[in-house]
């Protein structure tokens, strides 16, 4: 099983494009390392531009040059990228609709003992409130390669968030389903529906694999596109099954979870469990350590499926 | 006779009627800049409806966005949307025309309003031009009281170290801001020696000499390898005796005796242009 960081699936997809579109820019915030992007600013230096630690800068800079004609990717630490230069993202990127890639780098509680300040819990919520903004967390590196090229080929903003670690496959070259603003379905099932998006995609499939054990028919759906938030499959899914499971590394409130519960409550009214990070500043320890505690893990999925059942 | 001067008085004359129309609008700040952006849009800048989709056109961003109603006159003023339909709409229920720039309007490149966002922007503008190797010059203007945001200083530190000699930002310096001096909210006075440490060429003009303007502009585009930064020195609510240099007419309706006078004033001051 392949373990490659999505943030490296994203250079190498740019890298790729780059040598024919000489209008794709990646900028960075002293952040080309987090972001696995030095072989980019190494192979295309006349498309690489570096702002220094300034992220308001960094997006105000890329707004700028996307209204010239450029496909600028702008790639910070999620935590700050989704609030420091939070103003940025709305005025100048989604409000002047400027065709800006906002690339959150090591998402959610990736930096693990690095502490609340470079935790983004918050971002789904506070880019998806934002109009004209769309909001991406895919789930592998497939599935990473597949949404940056759809990404590339359109002009209009959007927040792709990813994790500092290696996460292990969820699909294969050969086979990654991909359908550009429809959730992905990976497994059938009637009893119980499981959502997740970003790394909680993994422990939500092997959840399903936990349950079918038990003789508990688990489907799952990958929302990569938490917005546009595919509600139509989610409703599918959801009028089939008992109950409801969404799994997000992000705050209890105004992630993907909130949004299938609003969805499921008005479309198809039945039992929906968010499961989440906490609202606090999470227990110190690894991506793995804090999904563990807070039982955000096969396990933990499967426990609180079967609560529902 | 300066036929631009005298212009501007009747651009200050819309601005003023779009005001009272709309009921609201940053007045003072509009008359303070109002020269300063029209010997861009009718000495310096190539912007007109004709080339406004040209790859080649200059950039204008209004970073002080709540000044909008001026570059609204301006803009009608170039052709781009009647003044008509500005002063009837603006700010009304649907209007397109509302109390910021936003670029679904003819002639606005990018939407502004929270302040310090217009500089970062001017940068990537012009950074993308010397990508392109385009002849075009990127402009920017700024409020003074604006200057406490700190992405001011980010994008006045990336624009130095990009070297971008195609990038101008003026500074409607008036100092007034809405709580009143600039130097009493928070302090600005150091501001040539501030940007020319952050390694900008600097130049203070008389933000109401049209001829000092105009050769302040020449020489920022004479200026190689660094950036310009124009401290235009200007009089908040510059046209008016009843206006002019009064906090409170930060964004002030005129009453209608109010109203008189100031469009009487204006009438004279063109006056005096036409003969100067």
């Amino acid at each position: 099983m392949n373990k490659i960081p999505n943030r490296q699936a994203i250079c190498e997809t740019l890298m790729e494009h780059a040598k024919t579109d000489r209008d794709i820019v990646v900028l960075c915030s002293d952040s080309r390392g987090s972001a696995s992007l030095t072989p980019f600013f190494s192979a295309f230096p006349e498309q690489s531009v570096e702002v220094g630690i300034a992220e308001q800068d960094l997006v105000g800079i890329a707004a700028g040059l996307a209204s010239c004609g450029k496909k600028p990717w702008c790639a910070s630490p999620a935590s700050f990228l989704s609030t420091r230069s939070y103003e940025q993202c709305k005025v100048d990127v989604a409000y002047s609709n400027t065709n800006v890639k906002l690339i959150g780098i090591s998402g959610g509680v990736s930096y693990g003992a690095l502490g609340m300040s470079h935790h983004s819990a918050q971002d789904i919520a506070a880019m998806s409130a934002i109009p004209n903004m769309r909001v991406y967390l895919p789930s592998d590196r497939h599935q990473t390669k597949k949404l940056v090229e759809a990404l590339l080929q359109d002009s209009q903003g959007a927040y792709i968030r990813v994790g500092r670690n290696p996460v292990e496959d969820v699909y294969s070259e050969e086979d990654c389903p991909f359908v550009m603003d429809r959730a992905t379905v990976l497994a059938e099932g009637t009893d119980i529906l499981l959502v997740a998006c970003g790394e909680m995609v993994k422990p939500a499939v092997d959840a399903a694999a936990l349950l079918k054990a038990e003789g508990i028919s688990a489907a799952v759906l990958d929302m990569y596109c938490v917005k546009p938030f595919d509600t139509e499959t989610l409703l599918q899914y959801a009028a089939r099954v008992k109950a409801v499971v969404a799994v997000e590394e992000h705050a209890p409130t105004g992630g993907m979870g909130s949004m299938v519960a609003q969805a499921v409550s008005a479309g198809c009214p039945k039992k929906v469990r968010c499961m989440a990070l906490p609202d606090a500043p999470v227990i110190t320890g690894t991506s793995q350590e804090v999904f563990d505690h807070y039982g955000l893990n096969a396990a933990g999925i499967a426990g609180a499926a079967k609560s529902l059942l | 006779m300066n036929e631009l001067k005298a212009m501007s008085y009747d651009l200050r004359r819309d601005v003023v009627d779009m005001i009272v129309a709309g009921k609201g609008g940053h007045i003072g700040g509009d008359m303070s800049m109002m020269d300063v952006l029209v010997t861009l849009y009718f000495k310096v800048m190539n912007i007109s409806p004709e080339n406004q989709d040209d790859p080649n056109r200059d950039r204008f961003i209004l970073s002080k966005g709540h000044s909008v109603e001026a570059l609204y006159a301006v803009l009608a003023k170039k052709g781009f949307f009647p003044i008509e339909q500005v002063i009837s709409e603006f700010s009304k229920f649907g209007s397109k025309f509302i109390g910021h720039p936003n670029n679904k309007l003819p002639g606005i490149e990018m939407n502004s309003g929270s302040l310090g966002h217009g500089l970062p922007v001017a940068v990537g503008m012009a950074l993308a031009g010397k990508m392109n190797g385009a002849p075009y010059r990127v402009y920017t203007i700024m409020g003074d009281g604006e200057l406490a945001e700190g992405s001011v200083w980010e994008g006045a530190m990336s624009g130095a170290h990009y070297m971008l000699d195609n990038l101008c930002a003026v500074v409607d310096r008036n100092r007034l801001q809405i709580s009143g001096s600039t130097e009493d909210v928070m302090h600005h006075d150091d501001l040539q020696a501030r940007f020319e440490a952050f390694g900008w060429h600097v130049i203070q003009v008389d933000g109401h000499d049209y001829d000092a303007l105009a050769a302040a502009f020449e020489e920022a585009e004479a200026t190689k390898c660094r950036p310009t930064l124009l401290i235009a020195n200007t009089v908040k609510g510059c046209g008016s005796a009843v206006m002019e240099n009064k906090a409170a007419w930060h964004h002030h309706v005129p009453t209608s005796e109010e109203y008189e006078q100031i469009m009487s004033d204006f009438t004279a001051r063109k006056e005096a242009a036409l003969h100067e």
